[in-house]
């Protein structure tokens, strides 16, 4: 078999990093950054995120090309769905 | 046999790609009204246990873990090793449960459950700084019931999905030649716990900074 098997050092490596990113997000919540809180909460969320596909979900090591397209296509209808909704809310003018 | 695990593995990312649609709507929801009420979304994201929530947040990540490692004890045809991981998973899952059945819990004693007998009174007396309007802190207490509810239906099902993958490990249907549904099992886990690491801090910690 030519599958690349990763070292377990790697999964614990993510793993630590992992909990370190969750305990820092719990931690940076409770500072006064104004708007930017909610911007570092998804900046950390989503780098978290990224980490688990790439490493856990074994994106990193995929040749299969077809597998990003699938990742990239879920992720743009996702913004369809959420920029255009509140492009929509956002320009309605309520009373 | 490498071609057929490829074509199983994109047709769980395609499964996967609807399901992003699928929590995308209650995300999409979720925005919206915390755009319309952002005060009644910051007073009750205080009110929401947040050492329960960061602690089920790690509880997933090690669930996470050992899922990734199942992976690789099936590649290299540790079956007792690949067994012991499964269960290992099931129980950080159960665990999971546990605690979020016990916020749910709490949040029914304090009557935050949307219905006719919900009161956030106790919020507004709480945080006296954040004026809030009970009938749209209803609306953040069912988009939080809805999100919560919906993930932990996912978890229910993959705990589903990994006893089954456990009974087959164990009757040693999986070695280093075959582990398709150990990978495609293991993709939809990672795929719950990355939902979770999104409504984490868009439930939890909506507004933790100090009150003036």
């Amino acid at each position: 078999m030519s599958e690349h098997i990763i070292p377990a050092k790697t999964y614990y490596t993510i793993w630590v990093l992992l909990l370190i990113l969750t305990g820092l997000t719990a931690w940076v919540a409770t500072i006064d950054l104004g708007p930017l809180n909610t911007v570092v909460a998804l900046v950390i969320a989503s780098s978290k995120a990224l980490i688990v596909v790439l490493f856990f979900m074994h994106v990193k090591y995929t040749s299969e090309k077809m597998t990003k397209v699938v990742i990239v296509s879920a992720l743009f209808w996702l913004v369809i769905l959420l920029a255009l909704s509140m492009v929509d809310y956002g320009t309605r003018h309520f009373s | 046999m490498e071609q057929q695990k490829d074509a199983v593995t994109l047709g769980m990312w395609l499964f996967l790609a609807t399901e992003i649609m699928f929590f995308g709507g209650m995300f999409c929801a979720y925005l919206i009204y915390r755009n319309w009420y952002p005060n009644e979304f910051a007073a009750g994201s205080r009110s929401i246990d947040l050492i329960l929530g960061t602690v089920n947040t790690a509880v997933l990540i090690c669930s996470s873990l050992t899922v990734a490692l199942s992976v690789r004890a099936a590649q290299m045809g540790k079956r007792m090793l690949l067994v012991g991981l499964l269960i290992l998973t099931m129980l950080f899952g159960l665990a999971f449960l546990g605690i979020k059945g016990k916020e749910w819990y709490d949040k029914y004693k304090e009557h935050h459950v949307p219905g006719a007998s919900f009161d956030a009174s106790d919020i507004a007396r709480e945080y006296p700084q954040i004026p809030i309007d009970e009938s749209h802190e209803q609306i953040f207490f069912s988009l939080y019931f809805a999100m919560t509810g919906l993930h932990a239906l996912h978890m229910i099902i993959g705990l589903g999905i990994f006893t089954w993958l456990t009974v087959m490990a164990w009757k040693g249907r999986y070695g280093p030649e075959y582990h398709a549904p150990i990978e495609i099992g293991g993709l939809y886990w990672h795929f719950v716990d990355i939902v979770w690491i999104y409504l984490f801090p868009l439930l939890y910690l909506i507004d933790r900074k100090p009150l003036k």
